[in-house]
Parts: C-alpha cells; sequence; structure tokens
C-alpha cells in the first residue's frame, strides 16, 4: 500500500516538473520579444537594422539621448506630445459619450432604444476601415485634413464611434439595482441628479476602465491616423513616427533609436493596462450589491 | 395561419390609433394641425407655446433656405443620378483675350453632399413629425384644459423624463455624420466606377451591380482575386481563432493545475503581450524573422540551419509563420477570459468522470471543452470576425506579401488588408467598396448562423 502510494507521489512529481518546464519554456517565448527589445535600445556597436548577433556586445544610453534630443529628421518627443494631447482630448469625450449612451440604454424606456443597440450591433461588423476612407473625404470636404486641424480631425475619428462602444458599461449598469433609481425618484430626484449622483459614482471602477481605455485608443492605433494624417510630418502620432523610422530611408540610422521609442511608449502604456485590468476585475468581481 | 394574421391585423389597427402618432394627431386636429403640417410650429402658436413654435419655424426656414440657396441641397440632390458630367477643361475668353480655367464636376463630391443632404432630409422628416404630433399634444391639452407645459417645463423634461434625448443627442450626431454617412457613402460607391481603371477620379457614373457580376467574371480583377483572398481569409481565420481557444484553454488548465506553482506570475508573464501596444510587438517580431534577421542569425550560429528560413519570403512559409505568431499574440487573450470560466466548471462533474474512469484526455474532451464551447460561443464568434478583421497583424507583418495573386493583392493579404490597398495605393474606390460590402455579408452570416445554432442561444438554462 505504502508503495502504491509513493509511486503516485512520484508520477505526480514528474508530471510537476514537467508542467514547470514546459511553463518556463513558454515564458521565455513570449518574453524573448521583449528582452530583445530592450537589449537593442541600448545597442552600442551599430545603429543598423542587422547585427551578426543575437544580443548586442556593447551598451549604451545614448540611443534613448539622441531619441529625445536629436530631432531634425524625425521628431519624437513632438509625436510624443501630439498624441498625448490627442489621448487626453479623445478620453474625455469618448468616455462622456459612452456613459451618456449607456444610462440612457439602461435607465431610460424610449421607443427606439432596442433598434439603436441593433444598428449599433451592425455598424461593428462592417470593416471599420471602409468607412475611413469617406471619413477622410469627408473631413477633406470640411478642411479639416490640414496643418493645424489635423489633430482635431484625429480626435473625430477616435470619438465618434464611441456611441456604439456601450456593451460593456451597459452591462455593467444593468447589475444597479433599479430600486436605488426608485428610491431617489420617491425622494423628488430628477433622471439627471440620480445619473449623477448615484449611478456615476456606483460606476467608478468600470469608469477607470473605460477612461484609460480611450486614453490608450490613440497609443495604440496605427491606421486611422496613417490614412488621416498622411504626409504631414509635423502632427505624426507616435505610431506612425516609429513605424516611419524602420522605413528604408530612415532604418539604419534609426533602427535603435526605434527600439527606444518603442520601449518609452510600451511601459506607460503596460502600466495603464495592468491598471485597467484591476480596475475591471474588481468591476467584475465586486458588482453592485442591493 | 389565421391567428398570425389576426394578431398582424391587430397590431396595424393600434399602430393606427396610437394616440402619439402621426395619424392620429391629423385625425383628430383638424385644420390647424394640418396647416402645421406646412408652417412648422402653427399649432404651437396657438395654445401660447411661442418660443417652441419659433425653434420649429426656425428649423423649418433654415432647411428650406439650405435646400434652395446655391450650392445648398436641391442642387447636389439634382445631381445625384448623373453625379455631374461637365469636365475641366480651359475656356477662350475673347473679351480678355486669355484661356480661362473652368471648374468642371467633381463626382465624388456630389455624391458625398446628395448623401449628406439625403441625411439631413431624414432628420428634417424626424423633427417634422415631432413638431406635428407635439403641437396637436398641446391642442389637445388645451381642449381638455389641462395645463400646458411652458418651455420651461419642456427645458426640465430634458433632465427628466426625456433625459435621453439630452444624453444621447451628442454621441447620436457625431455617429450619423462620421459612422453612418461614409458607411452609406462608401456602400453607394459599390455601385459607381469610381477608380483609377478607364480613368474615372473625378468624374464616375452609376454602373448598377456591374461590380458585383465582375466578381463571377474570371477575367476582371475582381474575379481573379476575390476568392483566393476570401479563402485564404476564412482559412486564416478559422486557424487564428480554434488554435488560440484551444492552446489558449490547455495553458490556462496547466496553469490552473492545483500544484502548479507561481501562478500569478506565469499569467502577468503571458498578459505583457496584450499590454504592449500592437504595433511595437508585431514590428519588433517582423524584424526578429527577417531573412537576416535575429532568428536567423540565432539559428545559423548554433549551426541548426546552413540558410536563413524564409519567413516572409515564401508564400507557405509566410501564412504559417503569421498563424504561428498570432498564437503568440491571442493565446494570452483566451488565458485571460479562460481561467476565472474553467474554475466556475462543477467539480461533480469531474468527479463523476473520474468514477467512471475517465483520463486526464477523457476529462478535457467530455468534461471541459463541451463546457467551455457552451459558455465561450459568443467571444468564439467575436475572435472569429475580429480575425476576419484583423488588419494589424497581417499588415505589420507581412504586409500582404510576398508576392502578389493579382495585380493588387497578394498571397497574405485578408479582405481588409486588400480593402485597405485598393483604396490608398491603388485608387478602386468601388472595387474597395465592393470588398467592405462582402466582408460584412461574410461577417453578418458567420454571426448570425453561429450564434442562432450555439447552445446558449437556444438553450439558455442549459448548464445551470
Amino acid at each position: 500500500m505504502a508503495k502504491k502510494y509513493g509511486s503516485v507521489k512520484t508520477k505526480k512529481m514528474i508530471t510537476d516538473i514537467i508542467v514547470h518546464v514546459f511553463l518556463a519554456i513558454v515564458a521565455v517565448v513570449w518574453l524573448i520579444p521583449f528582452v530583445w527589445l530592450v537589449a537593442h535600445s541600448f545597442r552600442a556597436e551599430s545603429t543598423g537594422l542587422f547585427t551578426p548577433n543575437f544580443f548586442p556586445e556593447k551598451y549604451t544610453i545614448m540611443n534613448y539621448v539622441k531619441l529625445f534630443t536629436e530631432t531634425d529628421s524625425m521628431n519624437f518627443p513632438r509625436t510624443f506630445m501630439n498624441t498625448f494631447v490627442i489621448a487626453c482630448f479623445a478620453c474625455v469625450i469618448s468616455s462622456f459619450f459612452v456613459l451618456a449612451v449607456s444610462y440612457s440604454l439602461s435607465r431610460v424606456k424610449w421607443k427606439l432604444r432596442k433598434s439603436y443597440m441593433d444598428m449599433g450591433m451592425v455598424i461593428n461588423l462592417f470593416p471599420g476601415f471602409m468607412g475611413m476612407v469617406a471619413v477622410y473625404f469627408l473631413l477633406k470636404a470640411m478642411g479639416l485634413t490640414e496643418g493645424n486641424k489635423l489633430p482635431l480631425a484625429l480626435i473625430i475619428c477616435y470619438t465618434s464611434g464611441a456611441g456604439t462602444g456601450f456593451y460593456i458599461m451597459k452591462g455593467y449598469m444593468d447589475t444597479i439595482p433599479k430600486s436605488l433609481d426608485e428610491a431617489a425618484y420617491l425622494d423628488g430626484a430628477t433622471k439627471w441628479q440620480t445619473f449623477i449622483k448615484i449611478t456615476l459614482p456606483l460606476c467608478k471602477p468600470m469608469i477607470v476602465y473605460q477612461v484609460i481605455t480611450s486614453f490608450m485608443g490613440p497609443w495604440m492605433d496605427f491606421i486611422l491616423a496613417k490614412v488621416i494624417v498622411r504626409a504631414e510630418a509635423e502632427y505624426y502620432t507616435v505610431s506612425i513616427g516609429l513605424y516611419k523610422m524602420l522605413e528604408m530611408e530612415f532604418v539604419n540610422n534609426w533602427f535603435t533609436r526605434f527600439c527606444a521609442g518603442a520601449v518609452v511608449v510600451a511601459i506607460p502604456i503596460s502600466i495603464l493596462f495592468m491598471i485597467t485590468q484591476k480596475f475591471y476585475q474588481e468591476a467584475m468581481a465586486g458588482g453592485v450589491k442591493g | 395561419v389565421s391567428t398570425k394574421e389576426l394578431t398582424k391585423t391587430a397590431a396595424v389597427n393600434q399602430k393606427k390609433l396610437d394616440p402619439n402618432g402621426l395619424i392620429y394627431a391629423l385625425k383628430n386636429g383638424g385644420p390647424i394641425v394640418w396647416l402645421s403640417c406646412l408652417v412648422m410650429g402653427l399649432t404651437h402658436f396657438t395654445v401660447g407655446q411661442y418660443i417652441k413654435g419659433l425653434i420649429f419655424l426656425a428649423i423649418e426656414v433654415v432647411f428650406i433656405g439650405f435646400m434652395l440657396i446655391e450650392n445648398g441641397g436641391l442642387h447636389w440632390l439634382g445631381l445625384m443620378p448623373s453625379l455631374g458630367d461637365r469636365v475641366t477643361e480651359e475656356v477662350w475668353n475673347d473679351d480678355l483675350g486669355i484661356y480661362e480655367y473652368v471648374q468642371g464636376d467633381n463626382s465624388q463630391q456630389i455624391l458625398l453632399y446628395a448623401v449628406a443632404t439625403l441625411v439631413a432630409l431624414g432628420v428634417f422628416i424626424v423633427i417634422w413629425r415631432a413638431s406635428v404630433r407635439s403641437g396637436y399634444k398641446g391642442l389637445d391639452l388645451k381642449r381638455r384644459g389641462k395645463h400646458i407645459p411652458t418651455f420651461i417645463d419642456d427645458v426640465k423634461s430634458l433632465f427628466d423624463e426625456n433625459i435621453h434625448k439630452l444624453l444621447m443627442f451628442l454621441p447620436f450626431a457625431a455617429l450619423t455624420v462620421f459612422t453612418i454617412v461614409p458607411l452609406v457613402y462608401m456602400m453607394l460607391m459599390a455601385f459607381t466606377n469610381y477608380g483609377r481603371t478607364g480613368d474615372h477620379l473625378t468624374l464616375f457614373d452609376w454602373v448598377g451591380m456591374a461590380n458585383f457580376i465582375s466578381l463571377f467574371d474570371n477575367t476582371s480583377a475582381l474575379g481573379r482575386q476575390f476568392f483566393p483572398v476570401l479563402k485564404w481569409t476564412l482559412i486564416w481565420a478559422f486557424f487564428a481563432t480554434f488554435l488560440n481557444f484551444f492552446a489558449g484553454t490547455i495553458m490556462a488548465m496547466i496553469i490552473n493545475r492545483p500544484t502548479t506553482r507561481l501562478k500569478g506570475m506565469w499569467r502577468t508573464i503571458l498578459s505583457l503581450t496584450i499590454a504592449v501596444p500592437q504595433f511595437v510587438s508585431l514590428l519588433i517580431i517582423r524584424t526578429m524573422f527577417k531573412n537576416e534577421g535575429a532568428v536567423n542569425q540565432l539559428l545559423m550560429n548554433l549551426g541548426w540551419i546552413t540558410k536563413p528560413l524564409p519567413f516572409f519570403t515564401d508564400a507557405t512559409w509566410a501564412r504559417v509563420t503569421i498563424i504561428i505568431i498570432n498564437c503568440w499574440v491571442g493565446i494570452p487573450y483566451t488565458v485571460m477570459s479562460v481561467t476565472g470560466i474553467l474554475q466556475n466548471i462543477p467539480a461533480e462533474q469531474y468527479e463523476a468522470a473520474r468514477i467512471d474512469g475517465a483520463n486526464a484526455v477523457q476529462q478535457f474532451m467530455n468534461v471541459t471543452l463541451p463546457y467551455m464551447i457552451f459558455v465561450m460561443t459568443p467571444t468564439i464568434i467575436s475572435s472569429f470576425t475580429g480575425n476576419i478583421n484583423n488588419f494589424n497583424i497581417i499588415y505589420l507583418l507581412s504586409g500582404g506579401g510576398p508576392t502578389y495573386i493579382g495585380d493588387s493583392a497578394g498571397q497574405t493579404d485578408l479582405l481588409v488588408t486588400w480593402l485597405y490597398k485598393l483604396t490608398m495605393d491603388n485608387q478602386e474606390y468601388n472595387l474597395a467598396a465592393v470588398i467592405g460590402i462582402l466582408t460584412f455579408l461574410v461577417l453578418a452570416t458567420v454571426a448570425l448562423f453561429t450564434y442562432r445554432n450555439s447552445g446558449s442561444y437556444k438553450d439558455e438554462e442549459g448548464f445551470k
């Protein structure tokens, strides 16, 4: 009996070892591109795309310094600021849109409510890029695709679709007991007061999630910015700027700086992402108890 | 049959008798309401709602003005059937003795403005209906001797029972102008010959269904390339979705095993791929997998291969590489969404399976998988449709390359990336619009069909 128990235990231990070795290999595979990126952002021997070894031989901080100081042919600090400003506006407007639509769909009964939700689903089934070309024509007709109006055009692009992004927020609002609203109405509160004083505070974790998610949108987006901004280098967002650095005429001088720029963008965005996950899980796990 | 019809007629009757409806208002309102159909806000004046009446009247005046002015709505609507046919040319001006440059029509502009006018017309009709109805409502209240809401009451109601009108106004306006108008415009474009072919970039015409018919013509640009691209798009979406789903589920189960240590650390490492912006990680991976890139260098330095592997230079290699790299991108998403669900599988089901002598694989196949598929169907569908539209991974990794199957689509192009190339590089807007509509149809079919046949739709109580 004891012997058999022992063999089961050994078998279990062997499985455990295999599992952990497997997970270690997985971890290496998932981490290597990032380790490689960070390593090459500090590479000292050359600035080009290809090196004979997997990891650099000498390391330096100069790539980061140059990225922020040499701004003649490619102005990284400027692209960073552009994106930051656009992201701030987009984040405020999108969050407002999402909250307003979600509240209307979750708390007010109106005739076209269902039709609006169906329409949102249908619109989301079209390739997002399809409308983009027409949006570009439309913005061009409004004179927004030139010079200093480009950031405005981008803000419009990032926020105009927010009216269909209500699923998560509305789902969350639906979990808030209606009895809370009814109690407020009995006390003479209007719907507006209920919205501001009851629903919004209870949605706090979800609002944080929404705000950060919409702030990250412009940082992660690549294609809309490319279609709208086209060749106006002064108004590039970081993603186009970084993409440019990998193009033929730049890559040999700029590859290590590209790595540095990618690290500079990736670190804050990853941290923000981890924060959204915390709030999202908190919102999902806690719910709102009546 | 007859019961169905009866309910239908009953519904129609009820609609006619809807006391908030337009027809009811016209039936019972009398001449003043009829007149208010022509002069918006007239009924409001007769019952003392002056500000509201003025607002409606002003809207009518502005709208009629917009339609009638030079280069206004009617001008563009009138040009819509022909889409314009004046060519830009130089005309000899006898008085000045010079050639004058006369601007011709621009079909793209005409179509855009005409669509915008149609949307404005739609909005106006909605407001017009509302004005007649709300006018009648005021009249009805007056007849019954009740309090007629003042303008201040109306504004107050926007913060109370009509709060949805206040809150939805801006989001819906933005959606209409920058999403719905462009979509309608692009869809109409599919029925024109707007494109570089035949020099139709400024002036183009309606061609009816010709673009769609040319899909089935092997000699046309669309027919030659569409079906290969569609085939690869579906293959890609299938593998990308299901490989990620199975591999991710297994990975999550491995991490979830009771004796696995450092669960949080493994999950965090995996979620890094989600946290780092995709264009950063994909561009890095593209660089690493180039022929002279780090991966080939490493393998050659180790002596495992003698010449570089053609990750992105051979079509088949490129397709497989992309699918595998997509696992790297996608498995963490599955792990994240699946972890919680796995913990919800009732433990008794596993116990029962164990008592029946099922081994680990059988337990996975008969307990875990059916449960997962049941719960996850909506997620799987949305990830399938997301993969059909997965622009980033293809564009940033292979750019559709390495080789072309026609004059614009590459071997790894999806419908979306092809759509992008058709518009941005090739300026074949009409073909791009056709591809967009067809992509929508594919997506809508997949979504509807799978959703309706899924367990979670047919039998919502099934697994509770």
